[in-house]
């Protein structure tokens, strides 16, 4: 028990580090949210003063952070200039439907990596492996930006799939089913293209563990002993490969992260990438903030989620 | 089937890119900034060597562009006149190393037609000469950045690898926090805290050094534990017995250990930074217009109109795959010589 006390206290303490760090970066930028109204002529000078200290903008960092650390505890995250509200509700919403889009990504990139990364590390050299490296290389040089633009023109060639946005007009008179259907064919083209973005680094982890683990005495014994070579593969040879594939599970959720930034953005999708992005540009100070804080809270509990799958696969770490 | 260990292909397809891309000036036929704004999206010029009286030309020629009436954006043929393609000839001025101005291009064609080798983007202006002249910016953004990033690593990973104790505890604290942020959410928030409208070159020095920056940790950390295992060995005791002082063992016996990981780590670095140049001006953080990068070439791509219609503009995309499968061959044979060592 004490390890995962150990292990939330140390996420939480990352947490308060983010953001520190945050808002040290912000100190260091010129400008703020009312900078660019300043020239607007509508706007005195006084007017913005005023504005900024009701914000209070005028106070320096340490104030400001305890005040922001005060709405945190509130549950607020700080306040939307551009919005005009407490900037959790945003969040979270917005979070939902990020986590909507990277579960089903994560699911799918791991169901589809581990069977090709066993299978190829078991026919390692032979055609078939040769088949899926050269495969998986290539996927890897394609930069997601070009495997989400040309789903995109996939689906608006075809109409099979709308494109962008999370649910269609009319969303709200559909049955549940009918809304299901409708997120789900939503979710299909960033869902894949998050899926073949990552899923070459996993396959080639899973690969290489593997190879390491088939090597091994064990296995030559178990070999010996006449075991059939599905079983060996999948009783006996993936559990051993398991610890750095699940210390992988909470690293790829980080770049899963990062990437459905990018397609997030570009297929329209209402996570927390195009908050992030809108925020950047509007000057939106806790947004963007907040934006940050929410993402590594993902990886915080990525990583706890790992900590926890590590925790019931090795009986060595449960002993400590 | 390419062998694994090959060093040599990879890096003679990035030293052609690279060459390519440096020369743009003489290679591209126009500037990366001349429009012609009654071509919008031309498509590519077809190169002709028979005309339309069937008679053969041993000098290839174009045809002169005519709107498609009712059609904005398509365009068909103008047969009546040819106009053939010359080589080294006097066109727009470019710069070369610092402010030599030179006029001489590889090729172009007689004015007033227009030789678009893969098509034009929405001012008119050639996507070729704007591809070479945005690889510039982005291939060296990537390698600068990465660069830049490796000795900072390398600085502070050697900083706290050798001294350990708090110095260790501290840097490798501060690591540990931005190891801990999606790398790109990290980017865009310390792109966020800086101005937003300034000069292309600003904007590239501003990329390199935020990109650059951002991404000092994971070097860092393989350098602290090369240098962790390294300052134990005997030959390290026995220089400090002899009375060398740190920066020489640091120097001489310990920083050569990790030329290895730093090599591989660069080649794996320099795409992901070359990725993010690309992500930051596709959305318009990066490099602005009118200076090309393959990212803002892309950005266009976000209407969906020229999505559906115009092919040729996701080739600044497809360029990034050879360069991007170059780095990766050469990361693998790197890591496959270092482990064999």
């Amino acid at each position: 028990m004490s390890f995962f006390l150990r292990r939330i206290v140390h996420g939480a303490f990352l947490l308060v580090g983010v953001s520190i760090l945050s808002f040290a970066m912000i100190e260091l930028a010129p400008g703020d949210f009312f900078a660019e109204m300043r020239l607007n002529p509508q706007l005195s000078a006084e007017t913005l003063a005023g504005l900024r200290q009701q914000y209070g903008l005028d106070q320096p960092l340490p104030v400001r952070y305890l005040h922001w650390a005060k709405s945190v505890a509130r549950g607020e995250f700080g306040f939307s200039f551009a919005y005009n509200t407490p900037v959790a509700p945003l969040l979270w919403s917005r979070a939902r439907n990020t986590l909507l889009l990277t579960a089903p990504a994560v699911l799918f990139a791991w169901l589809i990596a581990v069977p090709i990364g066993v299978g190829s590390a078991a026919r390692q050299g032979k055609w078939d492996d040769r088949i899926a490296s050269g495969g998986i290389t290539a996927l890897l040089a394609i930069p997601e930006l070009l495997l989400a633009l040309g789903f995109l023109l996939i689906s608006l060639r075809t109409g099979y799939l709308p494109t962008g946005g999370m649910i269609s007009v009319g969303f709200s008179e559909l049955s549940w089913w009918g809304k299901f259907k409708d997120v789900t064919a939503h979710l299909a083209i960033p869902v894949t293209v998050l899926t073949l973005g990552s899923l070459p680094i996993l396959v080639r982890h899973v690969r290489a563990t593997m190879l390491e683990v088939l090597q091994s005495p064990f296995i030559n014994a178990a070999r010996a002993h006449g075991i059939s070579p599905r079983r060996l593969l999948f009783r006996h040879a993936l559990p051993a490969a398991l610890n750095p594939l699940i210390s992988l599970f909470g690293f790829s959720i980080a770049g899963l992260l990062s990437a459905s930034l990018l397609v997030e953005v570009v297929v329209s999708w209402p996570g927390l990438g195009p908050l992030l992005f809108e925020a950047i540009l509007g000057r939106d100070l806790y947004v963007v903030i907040g934006a940050i804080l929410f993402s590594t809270m993902f990886l915080v509990v990525g990583t706890l989620v790992s900590d926890l799958l590590l925790f019931a696969a090795d009986p060595r770490i449960r002993a400590q | 089937m390419i062998k694994t260990r090959t060093i040599s292909l990879p890096l003679l397809l990035l030293g052609f890119i690279h060459l390519m891309v440096l020369s743009a000036g003489f290679l591209a036929p126009y500037d990366y900034a001349s429009q012609n704004r009654a071509m919008p999206f031309a498509p590519p010029t077809t190169i002709h060597f028979i005309d339309s009286h069937g008679e053969w030309h041993f000098r290839p020629f174009v045809y002169g562009l005519l709107d498609q009436p009712g059609n904005f954006g398509f365009y068909n043929e103008d047969r009546k006149h040819v106009y053939p393609v010359r080589f080294f000839v006097n066109g727009d001025e470019y710069k070369v190393i610092g402010n030599v101005n030179l006029h001489l291009h590889l090729f172009g064609v007689t004015e007033p037609a227009r030789i678009f080798l893969i098509g034009a983007d929405g001012y008119g202006r050639d996507q070729f000469s704007r591809l070479l002249f945005g690889g510039q910016i982005s291939l060296f953004a990537g390698l600068l950045a990465a660069s830049l990033s490796l000795v900072v690593g390398l600085g502070f990973g050697a900083v706290a690898g050798f001294y350990g104790k708090w110095t260790d505890e501290t840097i490798m604290r501060l690591a540990e926090l931005f190891l801990a942020l999606p790398w790109l959410y990290l980017l865009f928030a310390v792109r966020a805290f800086l101005p937003l409208h300034i000069s292309p070159t600003a904007a590239f020095m501003l990329l390199v050094l935020v990109i650059g920056l951002v991404g000092w940790a994971r070097p860092a950390r393989l350098v602290r534990g090369i240098v962790l295992s390294a300052k134990e060995r005997n030959y390290v005791l026995a220089g400090r017995n002899f009375g060398a002082s740190d920066l020489y063992l640091l120097r001489c016996h310990i920083l050569p250990q990790t030329v290895g990981v730093v090599l591989t780590q660069a080649a794996l670095l320099i795409p992901q930074y070359i990725m993010a140049e690309v992500t930051l001006s596709f959305l318009g953080l990066g490099v602005g217009e009118p200076a090309p990068s393959w990212g803002n070439m892309l950005a266009s791509l976000q209407q969906y109109h020229v999505l559906i219609s115009y092919w040729w503009m996701f080739i600044p995309g497809v360029a990034l795959i050879p360069v991007f499968l170059s780095y990766f061959l050469l990361a693998n044979a790197l890591q496959k010589r270092l482990r064999l060592g």
